[in-house]
């Protein structure tokens, strides 16, 4: 079963579509990350998933089960913008955040002693969310989110504003999660953050969904036959067969040419024509990077 | 429900827990008593300390005899109204009364010589005086006996006795029942301004801290709403409470200190007597008033249009908040929302308790927006039921309407940062879907 379904959610404003017959499927126990620029449609989506807003048109399944108000308890969201009550104190804050969500009191006292031993922070009890860092305050946050063990765990930008201890306690964490059989959401710009972490993604483009899949798929099909090639001394190759991108040099003569393959030949024929001309001293396909996929993506969308 | 509850207790510990709230409870109440007694301390002292300021009179008709009227003792001068002057003018004495030859029926020409201006009321008093010396002098002049005179000599008071439809005779000092309709007016303004303020900055609070996107995915936004509102007016149900309280135990010390520490009981008793010897009889009868208001009907007449007014303009407030991302930003929204209020105000001072069965004061205590104020002021004189029915079922839908209006603002504008917001963009949101 999968975890989360958006079936053709469309959402209208006044002035513009936030959304456009966008289906996704979220496998479980996955790690999504959902893709696009600024102003895509992407938290439009997670509100709508959050309940925060409704949908014009679409269903949203979350384990089979259509949408509705008792899975609040099963969603835990760290949007965005983060915030907390700053003049309340840290444990009344946790608790009050978890009874929100549906928890006892009771439940929510045990589990927050447990996030606050692990998280090494027991002093903080009584202290104001305004006497805290920005870091402290996140780590309060990213809490209260994970507190009630939802079963799909939607992050919004999750490593913006920690440091880099912080950021790997955190990351840490939601990979645990994961193990422990929650699907987990990013929404995020950094690529870095979706190469290491995401095994599924979904890119969302001026309000419609122009790609998802799993990873390593989207990276097979993003291939584009291109080779770097790291020698010494110019080579020459038949403009028929090979395409010469780019060249720079590197130190002690060497140089690193970017060689694309027009035609059916594959890598070991392209090797061969090149021994006889140069000194080869290295040799990789050149995988395309999140990065490229999604500035790819964007960019040629706009020019439609 | 539930969680409605829960955000019901929280805005409630969060307000009741803070050091101003205990401050503002305890004080407010003890300063009030504190300066009245302050003030009426002085004004005793004062009165005790004042010296009797002398009004010399030169009396060229023979007619008059007086001795001492209010804080001045008048002195005969025996001479010429020259002489007199020319005595005056190296006195510190505070004036010169000079009545020259009149006639009994012709008492014209009477002047009053001071250094300083005299208060209409010390001329008002030596008027008094000397129309009753005219008077009498007159009587004796028509062989009226000193006896009769003296048994002419009668205290009359007033007292007013409202007859109810079922022919209830209600006695009704005016005083009394206009402090009742001013005071429950101007709280109920000062409650409304108030707890108003502290819902619109609640909102801004949450909204500026961006923890409303947190919470508005575990509660509906109309459920966030509506328990700040009903958790404010917890609060200020407890700090009303905590003020009956405090006022009622205070001014009694107040009162016994001043010298009225008689229980109430023990004054009604001594009020059978009172009409036998009218001697303190306005004092008697608004204690007499006082004791006839229909404490509870007051009281719950009171909760009830501080609560509907309070959710009435505290839904409006939480709409302006929504919208905005500062109070500074508020101000535009803000006074259109007071306009009906200082309406209601001006117009409980300047004619509804002056006039309270007058037919604007009805319609103002009758339209939602101005009824809380309007019907207070009404309310100690007599309210017909099919008025007050009125005015409370219009109540009773004014505030649904409001937070219907409000909640459909406030569900877009909480998640809206940045944008400028203007009359044309809160009707836009108000037309939104979810």
């Amino acid at each position: 079963m999968d975890q989360l379904v958006v079936q053709n959610i469309t959402k209208r404003y006044s002035n513009h579509v936030a959304l456009s017959e966008v289906s996704l499927t979220v496998p479980h126990q996955s790690i999504f990350g959902l893709l696009g620029p600024n102003g895509a449609g992407k938290t439009t989506l997670i509100r709508i998933i959050n309940q925060i807003i409704d949908a014009d048109e679409g269903t949203i399944l979350i384990n089979g089960e259509k949408l509705s108000p008792h899975h609040i308890g099963v969603i835990g969201y760290l949007p965005e913008e983060r915030g907390l009550y700053k003049k309340l104190k840290v444990g009344e804050q946790l608790i009050y955040l978890a009874r929100l969500r549906g928890l006892s009191k009771s439940d929510a006292l045990v589990r927050i002693k447990y996030w606050i031993d692990k998280f090494e922070i027991k002093d903080w009890w009584s202290k104001k969310i305004e006497d805290l860092s920005k870091g402290m305050a996140q780590k309060i946050q990213f809490i209260s989110t994970v507190l009630h063990e939802p079963k799909l765990i939607i992050l919004d930008e999750p490593f913006s504003g920690f440091d880099p201890v912080n950021a790997n306690l955190i990351r840490d964490e939601i990979l645990a999660l994961r193990d422990k059989g929650s699907t987990i959401i990013f929404s995020t710009h950094r690529m870095e953050t979706v190469e290491e972490l995401c095994d599924h993604i979904a890119l969302i483009n001026k309000s419609k969904k122009i790609l998802e899949g799993q990873k390593k798929e989207v990276k097979a099909k993003f291939k584009t036959n291109t080779f770097i090639v790291e020698h010494k001394g110019d080579f020459s190759l038949d403009g028929e067969n090979y395409e010469r991108i780019h060249q720079r040099n590197l130190e002690d003569n060497y140089l690193e040419t970017l060689v694309r393959i027009k035609s059916d030949r594959n890598a070991n024929q392209l090797i061969q024509d090149l021994i006889g001309s140069t000194e080869i001293h290295g040799f990789r396909e050149k995988v395309p990077s999140m990065n490229d996929i999604f500035i790819q993506l964007v960019n040629g969308g706009s020019d439609e | 429900m539930n969680k409605i509850f829960l955000i019901i207790q929280r805005e409630f510990l969060n307000r009741v827990q803070k050091k101003s709230f205990l401050i503002a409870t305890i004080l407010l109440p003890l300063i009030f008593p504190a300066i009245i007694a302050i003030m009426v301390y002085v004004a005793k002292e004062q009165e005790k300390s004042a010296r009797m300021e002398v009004i010399h009179f030169v009396d060229e008709s023979g007619l008059f005899n007086p001795d001492e009227v209010k804080r001045y003792e008048l002195k005969r001068f025996d001479g010429t109204i020259e002489d007199a002057k020319i005595a005056f003018s190296n006195s510190d004495d505070f004036g010169l009364l000079h009545i020259p030859k009149i006639t009994l029926s012709n008492p014209s020409g009477i002047t009053l010589y001071t250094k300083i201006n005299p208060s209409p009321s010390d001329i008002n008093d030596l008027e008094s005086k000397l129309a009753l010396q005219i008077k009498e002098a007159k009587m004796i002049k028509f062989n009226i006996d000193q006896k009769i005179l003296d048994s002419l000599k009668t205290n009359v008071s007033i007292r007013s006795i409202s007859l109810s439809e079922s022919g209830q005779e209600k006695s009704s000092d005016t005083k009394v029942l206009f402090a009742i309709g001013m005071i429950g007016g101007i709280l109920i303004y000062i409650f409304i301004f108030v707890y108003g303020a502290q819902i619109m900055q609640g909102v801004i609070e949450e909204k500026t801290s961006k923890v409303v996107e947190v919470i508005v995915s575990s509660v509906r936004p109309f459920q966030l709403m509506l328990g700040k509102i009903l958790g404010l007016a917890s609060v200020g149900l407890l700090q009303f409470l905590i003020w009956i309280v405090l006022i009622t135990s205070v001014s009694s010390l107040v009162l016994g200190y001043l010298g009225f520490d008689m229980p109430q009981q023990e004054m009604v008793d001594q009020m059978a007597v009172a009409n036998e010897v009218p001697q303190n009889s306005d004092f008697m009868e608004m204690m007499q008033t006082v004791n006839e208001i229909p404490v509870f009907y007051i009281v719950s007449s009171f909760l009830f249009y501080f609560l509907g007014g309070y959710l009435l303009y505290g839904a409006l407030f939480a709409a302006v908040g929504s919208a905005v991302d500062s109070p500074a930003e508020a101000q535009q929204f803000i006074f259109p929302i007071t306009i009906p209020m200082l309406v209601s105000y001006f117009a409980l001072f300047t004619f509804i308790l002056d006039n309270p069965h007058g037919t604007i004061s009805i319609w103002l205590s009758i339209i939602p927006f101005t009824s809380p104020i309007a019907m207070m002021g009404r309310i100690g004189f007599g309210v017909p039921p099919i008025q007050l029915a009125a005015s409370m079922i219009c109540l009773i839908g004014g505030f649904i309407f409001t937070t219907w209006v409000a909640a459909r603002i406030y569900r877009i504008g909480i998640l809206m940062h940045g944008s400028k917001v203007s009359y044309k963009v809160l009707v836009k949101w108000f037309m939104m879907k979810g």
